[in-house]
């Protein structure tokens, strides 16, 4: 038979019985759509943390004070004195590094702010005119902090974008003076509103002056120091840096830990991509379960039809003409029936990404590969092989089920 | 040279732990432009004879020359192309593939064969007027009454212009009205020269062919070619 009356004789064909033609096409779409679907959800997830995380500061490190052990017990620490705290001429000291960019010291602490007999609770972030690029933090209004002498702390404060809605409505914000704790400070900058953050809500966040925080909070330590590398290759020498700068202020003890988001990015991406993988399992027994159908319903067809089958060995067509003419049917069956669930499965990401815009579903291309070839060859397969046995039957036997 | 020449043919089916003889020690010459009519009672192994000549079965034992070639040993890919290009099958129910239109299950034949559309369609145009059936081209086979449907049939037995023509009761479904009209096309197509085998229960019908032959039991009982040495 000619190629394309084979493929005329199988659109008829699969034209011909449209409830079992539906059948299929919808057994296997469902398939391909939920493959497509649940690696979106899981995929999204995966991006949507790394991106959070991402969005703390690039290239960044990150010093606490105190060490986290890693190296087991070891009796000199048992001995010495409580670690020593970090301090802002350390933070200082680490701008000096090579492979350093930017350092921020931070200290952290709630206090209580008001305006105009408006009163709440916030968080304040002692910092340094740097803190801002570092965290990639924008603003909406006004200027970050001052380029000052660490140790000076002028009045000022940069507010987030929640705190200035609820202190001032629609009135600016700019040069007004707020009272945050016992101090008077004038604001002179608004954060952009970014929503929630990991951890802290930057809308719900005032921003003073480091040495400002610490008078404020009683105190001459600092809560981090955040680190900005020269690039993403400068890391590791950024943190052995910043590790041998510390040990030698600190009188050659190592008493602080340091944390490369690249690290924790790294961990993260490794568990969500474990996750992904996760899903793509349930996501191919969806499919699996999909060639199942598709197989039972070409098993019924090709049963439903032996009689046709004898009819065309009695018209002399040989085993390979109905061989092809199945396959070709179970082609156009399975190609549809994927194209059909791709295209779902696309809009099914669609409206989640419409219903949830933080969260980036987009099924990755592996994903959709993955499900429409095991989609196609279940389909050639299982629709091939009860074709196969029944080109192996006697004409006589097939022809007498007509 | 006959044009079908059996010999001690054997065909016997497993019915559970019986084996049941549905041909036993056939011999059997039919000449090239023959009208045999096969009678019998149910069960007596027309059927099987009538499958045997056709290439749809295979014997047990013996041999089965079709134009002096014995076709017994070979495959079953020649053995459909010896049915694509000799023989022409008339069936009881018709066995028209119900999706597609009467033009195109006469077609069939040649499409399964490979032959070209332009060379299809001219010769199921002359088909279809020879057939009285060019009104129905179009139409598919459960728009057409019994007697159109049965020369649907004939039409695609003959498209390929095979030597033998093999009918299954022709008549069997149809009226006594329209099944003297196909009757009556079938004897057309073997005085031009086609050898036709009927299998009919119709003693009328058995009676109008130049030659009988009457089964029983798997074996052949009479043949009224050889009327006082026939087996029995």
């Amino acid at each position: 038979m000619r190629l394309a009356d084979t493929l005329r004789f199988a659109r008829d064909a699969a034209a011909g019985y449209p409830m079992r033609t539906t059948l299929s096409v919808i057994a296997m779409s469902i398939g391909v759509a939920a493959v497509v679907i649940l690696t979106a959800l899981g995929d999204g997830a995966r991006r949507y943390v790394v991106g959070q995380f991402s969005s703390i500061g690039t290239n960044l490190v990150i010093v606490l004070p105190g060490r986290s052990g890693t190296g087991g017990f070891n009796p000199a620490n048992a001995i010495t004195t409580t670690p020593r705290d970090l301090t802002i001429d350390d933070a200082g000291a680490l701008r000096r590094a090579p492979a350093v960019r930017r350092a921020a010291p931070l200290a952290v602490g709630t206090s209580e702010i008001s305006f105009g007999g408006r009163l709440r609770e916030v968080m304040v972030a002692g910092s340094t005119a740097e803190f801002l690029p570092i965290r990639n933090f924008e603003l909406a209004q006004g200027q970050g902090l001052p380029e000052e002498d660490w140790n000076r702390g002028s009045a000022v404060a940069v507010i987030g974008n929640t705190i200035r809605t609820e202190m001032f409505g629609n009135t600016p914000a700019i040069g007004q003076l707020i009272r945050v704790g016992d101090r008077r400070l004038r604001v002179v900058g608004v954060l952009k509103s970014v929503g929630q953050g990991l951890g802290m809500n930057t809308d719900e966040l005032v921003i003073v002056p480091v040495a400002l925080a610490q008078a404020m909070f009683n105190s001459n330590t600092l809560f981090r120091v955040l680190v900005e590398a020269k690039s993403r290759s400068a890391i590791p020498e950024a943190k052995e840096q910043v590790m041998e700068i510390l040990k030698q202020r600190h009188r050659g003890e190592e008493d602080i830990t340091v944390i490369t988001q690249d690290a924790v990015l790294a961990t993260f991406d490794k568990l969500l991509g474990a996750l992904t993988l996760g899903v793509a399992g349930i996501a191919a027994i969806s499919l699996a379960v999909a060639g199942i159908l598709v197989m039972n319903v070409m098993l019924v067809a090709v049963t439903q039809r032996t009689g046709e089958i004898g009819l065309l060995k009695a018209l002399g067509a040989p085993a390979r003409t109905i061989r092809l003419a199945f396959l070709a049917e179970a082609a156009m069956l399975s190609t549809v029936g994927a194209l059909v669930g791709y295209l779902l499965g696309q809009a099914g990401a669609f409206g989640l990404r419409q219903t949830f815009p933080v969260f980036p579903a987009y099924p990755p291309d592996w994903a959709v590969i993955a499900a429409l070839s095991t989609a196609l060859i279940t389909g050639l397969l299982f629709g091939v092989m009860p074709a196969r046995r029944a080109a192996r039957l006697d004409p006589v036997q097939a022809l007498m089920k007509h | 040279m006959a044009l079908i020449e059996l010999q001690g043919i054997e065909r016997t089916f497993q019915l559970g732990d019986a084996s049941v003889h549905a041909l036993t020690a056939l011999d059997l010459r039919i000449e090239a432009g023959e009208y045999v009519a096969v009678m019998g009672p149910s069960g007596s192994g027309k059927s099987t004879l009538l499958n045997l000549l056709g290439l749809l079965d295979r014997p047990n034992a013996g041999t089965y020359r079709l134009e002096g070639r014995d076709i017994t040993t070979l495959s079953p890919d020649e053995q459909a192309r010896v049915r694509s290009q000799r023989i022409g099958f008339v069936f009881q129910s018709f066995h028209l593939v119900p999706r597609l239109t009467a033009a195109e299950n006469i077609a069939l034949p040649m499409t399964l064969a490979g032959i070209p559309q332009k060379e299809r369609n001219a010769r199921v145009a002359r088909a279809l007027v020879n057939f009285g059936l060019d009104k129905r081209a179009d139409h598919r086979p459960d728009q057409l009454s019994g007697g159109q449907r049965q020369r649907v049939a004939i039409a695609r037995a003959t498209i390929m212009q095979p030597a033998l023509i093999l009918a299954d009761e022709p008549t069997g479904n149809l009226d006594r009205h329209t099944g003297e009209e196909v009757v009556n096309l079938l004897e057309a197509l073997n005085a031009s020269g086609v050898t036709l085998v009927v299998v009919t229960h119709d003693q009328g019908m058995g009676a109008r062919a130049r030659r009988q032959l009457v089964m029983e039991d798997g074996r052949l009982k009479h043949d009224s070619a050889t009327p006082h040495n026939a087996p029995r």
